[in-house]
């Protein structure tokens, strides 16, 4: 896969507030891209500093392989879904969602390219050995711009021709009149095809529906956007940005706004548009469920720093750190020492485990998921206890069981009753360990 | 007891009303006097709208207040505007100290605004003048423009202008489609307050115009024989007009009185 | 990929990138320093300069201890005040018991009242008060030159100031405090005093602002009603117009913007109530 993205040591503080420590980061095409961490963790900043309203302090953002801090934020081929999503009030759905393609006017088209292919000429032409080429060079130039200012120009010339044969058509011939008509005809048809602004419109509105239907929404172009729902909202907000094909489609928490059946429909939908339209997509939030559900690889980070890079299998069955075990999934954090390679000790028993590499008695953190629990007749493991709250999550029991060192949270669908003496047991797969945080 | 409170409370009303409008009535009326006099009733009489059009002077300084308040409203609205965009990005620190500034000419007695402007012409040795006068009414209309326009600013959400440059406006682009539709009643007010305090302007009017500008305060005002009942006609037909225009924006505006 | 120099002119041109917004704000930075804050300065230097023989400036309060000493100038100022104050008190006893009822009515009456009541104050405010001169030829010439024909004429012109915002301060008060208050067992007189009072201080505070300050300054008011009364503003007219005598002017300004400082000071040490608004729903 193709790097896209780059962030190189970045930086930022407001005034005396450091808000990145320095991030480094690599996205690639096609990636579902989530920055996940609690508020305060610098992700929405991060975010800000590839869509360019903010600047960072120091590093580097490269976007194949350039640099692009220079470049203001309304020349990135990034286009934002903000957290509150900050349609024009004033604008109906429709031309909220066409604004995009109405900034890149014609007009102002033809100005960015005749800027660029003069700039382009003008290399050339500098290199030029003699002044013949160089002269060539600037005709070739005039001759690109008049075909961009006027893109009918090689239509214009073949009517010019068509018009020129009727002339010269012999009037004394009894097909005349047909071979005129022919003639005019095919003049017709190609006037048919010329730009004009109608059709160009045309396009646009064109554009518009097949994006309001990419995301439900036909049928809603006149209306005005203070009476739609949030999640109405937030799909204007999504269309209005995916219509002009960014490279990178950065999203603020979009879905914050809405409940939770709603927030599971639209995740679903956005992980289908991204799939569907290949783009990379860079999403900051700081639930963890959506996180693990739309991604291609979360990035983990407090206070500034990135804890962890990587898949969500990886991520939830592997943390890093304690921090990652605790934002990601529910844990058990236990302190125990790693004796040796897959030998752990926590609570006085030693457990046979899976991790290795660590130093030799290093006091480490260990994690239990509490899924990997269960609850076992009293006595049948070393780990016992006597249950202390029993809570009903739907999916499963949520029981704590109390022991001498602590509290161990286990999800169960077996219920257990309050204070009953019981044993909790686990794989040796099912220990984790972690560098002390 | 509700009705009772009504009643005296829509009397009081009645009777403020009348002391507002009573000179008003006066001036209307004795304008269609015939005779010359402000106290006694001649008859009716189109004499005085006549009189008043054939005055060369007059005329000119009506003309010339108007000028003076279209360019000055204008000038000031567009400066004025636009610096209530960029304060509202800058610095909190900076932001106060402006604000603060600001608002010195609105405190300020109107006579110390002048005697000021006065002085710093005379050290440019700059003619008193139009020229002149139009530079102060920019002076004092500006500060009115920004603080009507400025909390309208400040109270937008400032991710539209982000959303604006992030589907390709520049930053001009963005205020224009992103800004400006959403202040444009704060500047139409501002326009509408700036137009009345130049049109109205007396004081920093008169210590400003040199010896060659005039507006219709400085015109009353130095009238050498006492006030002409031109006037009266003059100041009906202002009437007339500032009543047509605000019935115009009242109709225009009614619907929000309904909803409440 | 990029080291060193390159990486360095990078940088360096990103210090220098400015914000694009800050442009918007210098025209009127300009207009501000050169037409606001000069003309302030130069007033203040006016007041204390004086030209020695012709050539050289030296610092001097005397037009200040000149002020001081002239008993009359010392009666102007302290009329100029005395006569602002009468008509901010009046303006006061009318205007808030105006606002007050206004509140009470349907608010398409209360559009149209208000609209009513400040309507006037498009009319230029020479020719306003050149009627209240024509009324009162009319009634009673001998009125005119008294105190009593300056302050209606006052009061006319400032009363639209006392009552807008005290106007937009009780109107903004949240209805369902009175409910509150009259929940908790309050009259409708205690919730008067106790809640619609100290609540709409503000804009008292801002009304009386509004109306000391031109009213202890205007130069219209006393020409007209008064028989051309020397008040403070008329005072400071004459000396810059008659006598040319610019630092004595300048001095007589300074003075009267201290006192009037001071007042506006004093007012918003005053006001420490925080305004309760109603929630209004976009």
């Amino acid at each position: 896969m193709k790097k896209l993205i780059e962030l190189r040591n970045v930086t930022k503080a407001f005034g005396e507030n450091v808000v990145l420590k320095g991030i480094d980061l690599e996205i690639y095409e096609n990636e579902f891209v989530t920055l996940l961490g609690p508020s305060g963790c610098g992700k929405t900043t991060t975010l800000r500093i590839i869509g360019g309203f903010v600047d960072p302090s120091s590093g580097e953002v490269l976007l194949n392989e350039k640099n692009i801090l220079d470049i203001p934020a309304h020349k990135r081929p990034t286009n934002t879904v903000f957290q509150r999503y900050a349609l024009f009030p004033h604008l109906d759905v429709f031309e909220n969602v066409a604004f995009g393609l109405r900034m890149h006017s014609n007009k102002a088209n033809i100005k960015i390219q005749t800027e660029k292919l003069k700039e382009d000429y003008q290399i050339r032409i500098d290199h030029a050995q003699d002044s013949t080429t160089k002269k060539k060079l600037k005709l070739e130039l005039n001759k690109e711009i008049e075909l961009i200012k006027d893109p009918n120009i090689h239509l214009k010339l073949k009517i010019d021709k068509l018009k020129n044969k009727i002339k010269t058509l012999d009037k004394t011939n009894p097909e005349f009149e047909t071979q005129k008509q022919k003639l005019q005809e095919q003049i017709k048809a190609i006037k048919n095809d010329f730009e004009t602004p109608k059709v160009r419109e045309k396009r646009l509105t064109d554009k518009v529906m097949k994006y309001l239907a990419m995301v439900n929404l036909q049928g809603y172009e006149r209306r005005s956007v203070h009476k739609l729902s949030g999640g109405q909202q937030q799909r204007v907000a999504i269309a209005r940005a995916l219509i002009n094909e960014p490279k990178v489609l950065l999203l603020d928490e979009p879905l914050a706004a809405l409940d939770l059946k709603l927030r599971q429909e639209m995740q679903y939908e956005l992980k289908e548009i991204q799939r569907n339209a290949g783009i990379t997509f860079i999403y900051v939030t700081h639930d963890q469920e959506e996180a693990l559900t739309m991604s291609d690889k979360i990035v983990v980070m407090n206070e500034g720093e990135i804890q962890q890079v990587g898949k969500p299998e990886d991520i939830y069955n592997e943390p890093i750190n304690t921090f990652v075990a605790k934002f990601i999934g529910e844990s058990n954090i236990i302190e125990g020492i790693m004796i040796d390679d897959y030998l752990v000790e926590f609570d006085g028993v030693k457990y046979p485990c899976v991790d290795y590499g660590f130093k030799r008695n290093e006091i480490v953190d260990i994690v239990l998921r509490p899924e990997d629990l269960d609850i076992v007749p009293q006595g049948t493991t070393p780990i016992s206890g006597v249950v202390d709250s029993v809570a009903f999550k739907g999916v499963h029991y949520e029981i704590d069981v109390k022991t001498n060192t602590r509290i161990y949270t286990v999800h169960t669908t077996d219920y257990q009753p309050e204070g009953k003496k019981v044993s909790v047991s686990f794989e040796k797969e099912d220990l984790h360990v972690m560098e002390k945080w | 007891m509700k009705k009772h409170n009504n009643l005296l409370s829509g009397i009081f009303i009645f009777l403020v009303l009348l002391f507002v409008y009573a000179p008003i009535f006066s001036l209307v009326l004795f304008s269609f006097n015939a005779n010359r006099s402000l106290t006694t009733w001649g008859g009716f009489s189109f004499e005085w709208y006549g009189e008043l059009f054939r005055s060369r002077e007059i005329m000119n300084a009506v003309v010339w207040t108007f000028i003076i308040a279209i360019l000055a409203t204008i000038i000031s609205v567009i400066v004025g505007t636009f610096a209530a965009i960029g304060l509202s990005k800058n610095k909190k620190l900076f932001r106060n100290v402006v604000i603060n500034l600001n608002n010195i000419p609105i405190v300020n007695p109107e006579i110390v605004t002048a005697i000021g402007l006065l002085l710093l012409f005379q050290s440019l040795k700059l003619q008193g003048g139009y020229g002149t006068m139009l530079l102060a009414h920019i002076a004092f209309c500006t500060p009115y423009v920004i603080i009507t326009v400025y909390p309208k600013v400040k109270s937008l959400d400032p991710s539209l202008i982000e959303a604006a440059q992030d589907l390709g406006a520049t930053p001009m682009r963005a205020i224009y489609y992103a800004v400006f539709p959403q202040i444009k009643v704060a500047i139409f007010a501002a326009a509408a307050i700036a137009f009345t305090m130049s049109f109205d302007d007396f004081v920093i009017s008169y210590f400003t115009a040199g010896s060659t500008g005039t507006n219709i305060s400085i015109y009353l005002y130095t009238l050498k024989r006492g006030i002409p009942p031109t006037i009266n006609a003059l100041s009906t037909i202002m009437i007339l007009v500032v009543t047509i225009v605000v019935t115009l924006n009242f109709i225009l505006t009614r619907k929000q009185y309904k909803e409440v | 990929m990029f080291h060193g120099p390159l990486q360095t002119s990078v940088r360096e041109k990103r210090k220098v990138k400015v914000k694009p917004y800050t442009f918007l704000g210098i025209p009127y930075y300009v207009l501000l320093s050169s037409l606001i804050i000069i003309p302030l300065l130069l007033i203040i230097v006016y007041a204390v300069t004086i030209q020695e023989q012709g050539l050289y400036y030296k610092f001097t309060l005397i037009y200040f201890r000149q002020f001081f000493n002239e008993h009359e100038f010392v009666k102007v100022m302290a009329d100029s005040i005395v006569l602002a104050l009468m008509t901010t008190l009046i303006c006061l006893f009318i205007g808030y018991p105006l606002a007050y009822f206004i509140t009470k009515r349907k608010p398409i009456t209360q559009a149209i009242l208000v609209l009513l009541i400040t309507a006037p104050m498009w009319v230029n405010m020479l020719i306003r008060t050149v009627a209240w001169k024509q009324i009162f030829d009319m009634i009673n010439p001998r009125l005119l030159g008294t105190d009593f024909a300056i302050i209606v004429g006052m009061v006319y012109v400032f009363l639209p100031f006392m009552v807008l915002p005290i106007y937009t301060v009780l109107s903004k008060i949240d209805p369902l405090l009175y409910e509150a208050s009259a929940d908790l067992g309050g009259s409708n007189l205690k919730t008067f005093r106790k809640v619609t009072l100290p609540l709409s201080i503000s804009g008292v505070l801002s009304g009386i602002t509004m109306v000391l300050l031109p009213a202890a300054t205007t130069m219209v008011i006393p020409r007209y009603l008064g028989q051309n009364r020397v008040l403070i503003g008329t005072l400071i007219e004459r000396k810059f117009y008659d006598s040319g005598n610019w630092g004595y002017g300048a001095a007589i300004a300074i003075i009267l913007s201290l006192i009037i400082m001071v007042m506006v000071l004093f007012t918003k040490k005053l006001d420490r109530n925080k305004e309760v608004e109603r929630d209004e729903k976009a």
